[in-house]
């Protein structure tokens, strides 16, 4: 029966969150299980490769890559430093001579006798992984990272744009509502993530921006406002890397709509609190969601799970909101639950629900269009 | 149980599936296979496909369908195919699994089936990078060898591609491929450039996809004087697989082996480290196989038994694929971000909210549509509930097809770099070396799958949408698949091909009908362009198009007509400009569509003239416009 789409969005007061810290490459872990971390302590590091620079040498010495043999002063593992004569040539009885130097300091990777092309690896470049949430190191995955683990309010987007941030929670809109404006962000929002309410306009987000806010949690945002602030429109819904100085979280979608009202009542009770909050993006199999983790210690037992905004079984009297037009964004109660398929006016067969909107009208809509929401 | 790879010195030369060495080749004998049980495991969704031979024919039976279950938490895609068997058991009564959850075989009175087949998208499917010395050249040609064997090509890099060294290893070490294919040098050439490639991947050190331990397959398909100098930069590095060169000399493409290599290498080193596919492949008897190849390999084999042209497209959420069979070459392209739901932004950013409202009936405001799409991108799986709606995203869909086409025109052509003794005649028609193969006048049946177009609710809808991006001239049969079932029908022809074959007739295709459109430059509006005559069984009628205008004529399923088309000089139905064309069409649940809108379509540049031009060509198919 419950056949409607379930984003499965957490929005909870009380839960354990674990995020899995991994390296791209292999290297080491600098914590250790059950030590405490907070956002920015690095748990991991590894060193990239260098990149190589390839040097011409039979060119440089006007020789064919085949003649190089003897002419050779390195070897693939030996280190070099910048201008390290690397090979020599001599000619008309040594009055004459040409060479090739190090571009470079490293390490000589290989050296080629077809293209006569030597190439020096420069030094490995170190990388670093952040705790990111302040919490506890649950698990070590060894040479990889670790699982950092922590209790507290998770707030899961739909959609977002930006890096991982560290900030304090401060509620700048009144109701879910209403639409962020000028006057409602704070002259100083040094360190500060912002809570809106349906929407934020471009200019706010910029204020906000200049005035040293580092998140904005909202519950939209118009299509050409983000295409704006990103300074490109984005494609793929791939997203986290973007060079923005706010992150964004969007909790609803595009467009102005209001933020759920559980979402801001949480967000209101949180107010002032640390938090983690990331924009990162990624809507196809092996959903990534943007996230606001805001870490607070309970006593034992206190904790739940993450309930997850969209779940459960549409019934008589659940509260939905419709995600599409007509009736994109609108609140209300499920009235009925037709057996049978019905035909839209798309022209299209599908299992429908009735629903009695907000404003008191009952319309039919399709299932697969509405998401079930907490209220 | 394979069939036999056929190379052909044409660009995209037609190749099959490799034979799996390790594996013992199983005795199938085709006539023993009554019940068959097909899957293909796409990347959100697994469906599964009964098939059974009754009262003397095949016919698709039930179908059943459920997540994809490569992801976290469950990291097996056999519990998603299972699912979509379940599914398939509910509905037709047979016992397929047993209590352990294996398939049961042979078929029996209500239980069991014959043989299991699979094709698979899922992780993202196939993803390569390539890399050659001439990007016109090598590297077009190793492009197409990939894309021929199912895969997306992340990037191609070649030596003369405008990018620094540097830049060329920092964009290889941030792409995790599945598969690299070097490629480079004609046999005997220069051998130091190809080498340069080798180099450039060692520098780069780049690191597959799938699991940290194994290492990234290479295929080596260039010069083969180079093969040991380049084996001995990459062979400790990689899992490295030299074949044959895919250009041994200018004027021929090899790309047969170079294909088959990367078949394997996909069930060996990538299908076996994603979870779950030992199990599924300890299923059956038969290869899995990438889900584009099984496609491209039922296009291939319907444009040989009819001895026509064919383009197929597969439009889906993240994808849109597409296939052709010109003159016997056949090409295969896959546009990674153009679809309908993940990729429907990509769609608005490569094409404009421009070019996407103008296909709309009514006015709607451009910057209310972007935000319709980017929630439809983030919520992919709501429908649309109005008229308007359904409008809008069979407007985007006209445009991620026509992106697509252009993006398969682009690869689809002759080799160049070649010199070609020309004619006087081929002068006149200015052929040139690297002319695209994808002839729109040329083309007989153009097939569509995929959501959009195979559930769009009224047939002439899919039939509009083909029109509209497409272009089709002259004299054009349209299809659609109608629960998209050609990759299932793809693995099963390397078993079963009249099996394979029977369904794909009766079941899966359907057939809409036949456009007629006279291709040249509409400069009047409403001017006679072609007199046509249609003899059918029900009768005759004598009929005009006129510029700018469209028109439908019952011809129903089942039933053909002789049609004479008459163009007027400046227009074109296939014979040449003012050349009469007589030709037997066959109907479909659309019926003869006669489009007299030119090639190419002009649309009016007026928003309110264009807008009502819309209105009228749907009007004309019968459809509603809505609010």
């Amino acid at each position: 029966m419950g056949s409607a789409y379930t984003p499965g969005l957490a929005v909870s007061a009380r839960a354990v969150v674990e995020k899995v810290r991994r390296l791209p490459i292999k290297g080491r872990v600098l914590v250790e299980p059950g030590q405490a971390v907070g956002p920015e302590d690095a748990v991991a590091r590894a060193e990239l490769p260098g990149d190589v620079e390839t040097i011409r040498v039979a060119e440089a010495l006007g020789l064919e890559p085949s003649e190089l043999g003897d002419k050779l002063r390195v070897k693939p593992g030996d280190l070099v430093e910048e201008n390290q004569l690397l090979a020599e040539a001599r000619f008309l009885f040594g009055l004459m001579k040409s060479e090739a130097r190090a571009t470079t300091s490293g390490t000589v990777d290989f050296f080629s006798t077809v293209t006569g092309h030597l190439g020096i690896r420069k030094p490995p470049i170190p990388v670093e992984v952040k705790a990111y949430v302040r919490g506890r190191i649950a698990g070590i995955l060894p040479e990889e990272g670790v699982v950092v683990r922590t209790t507290g309010a998770l707030v899961q987007g739909i959609f977002g744009v930006g890096p991982e941030r560290v900030g304090r929670i401060a509620v700048a809109a009144k109701r879910p509502d209403e639409e962020l404006a000028e006057s409602a962000v704070p002259p100083d929002c040094r360190g500060l993530v912002l809570v809106g309410g349906s929407s934020v306009s471009l200019a706010v987000l910029r204020l906000a921006a200049s005035r040293g806010a580092v998140g904005m949690v909202v519950g939209g945002i118009q299509d050409s406002a983000l295409t704006e602030y990103v300074g490109r429109r984005i494609g793929v819904a791939v997203t986290g890397q973007e060079n923005v100085p706010v992150t964004l979280v969007l909790t609803e979608g595009f467009g102005s709509m209001p933020m759920a009202a559980r979402t801001f009542g949480l967000f209101t009770k949180l107010a002032g609190r640390e938090c983690s909050l990331s924009g990162a993006t990624q809507i196809r199999a092996g959903v990534q969601r943007p996230e606001v983790v805001v870490p607070i210690e309970f006593g034992d037992g206190e904790v739940g799970a993450a309930k997850a905004e969209g779940g459960g079984e549409l019934n008589i009297g659940t509260p939905v909101r419709v995600i599409r037009v007509p009736y994109f964004g609108m609140l209300g109660e499920v009235t009925a639950l037709p057996a049978e398929l019905m035909t839209l006016e798309s022209g299209s067969h599908v299992r429908v629900l009735k629903a009695r909107l907000a404003d008191g009208r009952e319309v039919t809509v399709p299932r697969a269009n509405v998401e079930i929401i907490a209220g | 149980m394979i069939s036999p790879s056929s190379d052909a010195a044409v660009p995209g030369g037609s190749s099959a599936a490799a034979p799996v060495p390790d594996r013992p080749k199983p005795l199938i004998l085709p006539e023993s296979l009554k019940v068959i049980l097909a899957t293909d495991c796409g990347s959100t969704t697994t469906k599964a496909i009964l098939i059974e031979y009754r009262n003397g024919e095949y016919r698709q039976t039930f179908r059943g369908e459920a997540p994809t279950t490569v992801e976290a938490p469950f990291d097996d895609v056999t519990v998603g195919a299972r699912n979509a068997i379940v599914e398939v058991e509910e509905l037709s009564g047979r016992r397929i699994l047993d209590p352990n959850g294996k398939i049961m075989t042979p078929a029996r009175e209500g239980t069991g089936v014959d043989i299991y087949v699979s094709t698979s998208s899922a992780g993202g499917g196939l993803q390569m990078a390539v890399a050659g010395l001439v990007r016109s050249m090598t590297a077009e040609s190793a492009q197409r060898a990939a894309l021929g064997a199912g895969a997306i090509v992340m990037e191609t890099l070649s030596i003369d591609d405008g990018r620094h060294q540097h830049e060329r290893v920092g964009l290889i070490r941030n792409l995790r491929p599945d598969i690299f294919l070097v490629s480079g040098g004609t046999d005997g050439g220069n051998k130091s450039h190809v080498v340069e490639v080798a180099e450039m991947l060692v520098a780069a050190d780049p690191r597959p996809r799938f699991g940290t331990t194994f290492r990234l397959p290479v295929v080596y398909a260039g010069n083969k004087e180079a093969a040991p100098e380049v084996a001995k930069l990459l062979g400790d590095k990689f899992a490295f697989e030299p074949v044959e060169n895919l250009r041994p000399v200018l004027e021929r493409e090899n790309l047969g082996p170079a294909r088959a290599a990367i078949h394997e290498a996909f069930l060996h080193h990538v299908m076996s480290h994603a979870p779950g596919y030992d199990k599924l492949m300890s299923w059956s008897p038969v290869p899995i196989m990438s889900t584009p190849h099984a496609v491209g390999k039922l296009t291939q084999e319907v444009a040989e038994k009819r001895s026509i042209n064919v383009l197929a497209v597969d439009i889906g959420g993240a994808t849109t694929d597409v296939f052709s069979v010109f003159e016997g070459a056949f090409n295969r392209t896959v546009s990674a971000n153009l679809g309908m739901s993940y990729s429907v932004c990509n769609v608005l950013l490569e094409a404009g909210i421009d070019n996407i409202v103008r296909w709309l009936p009514v006015d709607v405001d451009p910057a209310e549509a972007a935000d319709r799409l980017r929630n439809k991108m983030i919520r992919p799986t709501t429908i649309p509930q109005t008229l308007e709606d359904l409008a809008l995203e069979q407007a985007v869909a006209r445009e991620a097809l026509r992106l697509a086409l252009i993006h398969h025109r682009q690869l689809a052509v002759g080799l160049k770099g070649v010199q070609q003794q020309r004619s006087v005649a081929d002068a006149f028609e200015q052929t040139a070396s690297g002319e695209s193969l994808v002839d729109m006048m040329k083309l007989d049946l153009c097939i569509g799958s995929g959501g959009v177009l195979s559930h769009a609710p009224r047939r002439e809808q899919a039939a509009l949408m083909m029109l509209d991006a497409f272009e089709p001239a002259g004299f054009t049969d349209l299809a659609v698949d109608s629960i998209f079932m050609m990759p299932h029908l793809g693995v099963l022809s390397t078993v079963h091909a009249a099996a394979a074959t029977e369904v794909f007739e009766k079941d899966c295709l359907v057939p809409l009908g036949a456009a007629l459109a006279p291709a040249g430059q509409v400069r009047k509006p409403g001017e006679e362009i072609c007199r046509v005559t249609v003899k059918g069984t029900a009768g005759g009628s004598e009929e005009v198009i006129r510029a700018g205008e469209m028109k439908l004529l019952a011809l129903p399923t089942g039933e053909s007509a002789e049609v004479t088309a008459e163009p007027a000089r400046r227009f074109d139905c296939g014979a040449g400009p003012g050349r009469t064309v007589r030709r037997t069409v066959r109907g479909g649940t659309v019926g003869l569509v006669l489009d007299g809108r030119g090639r190419p379509i002009a649309l009016p540049a007026d928003g309110t003239a264009r807008r009502e031009a819309i209105r009228r060509w749907m009007t004309a198919l019968g459809l509603e416009i809505g609010k």
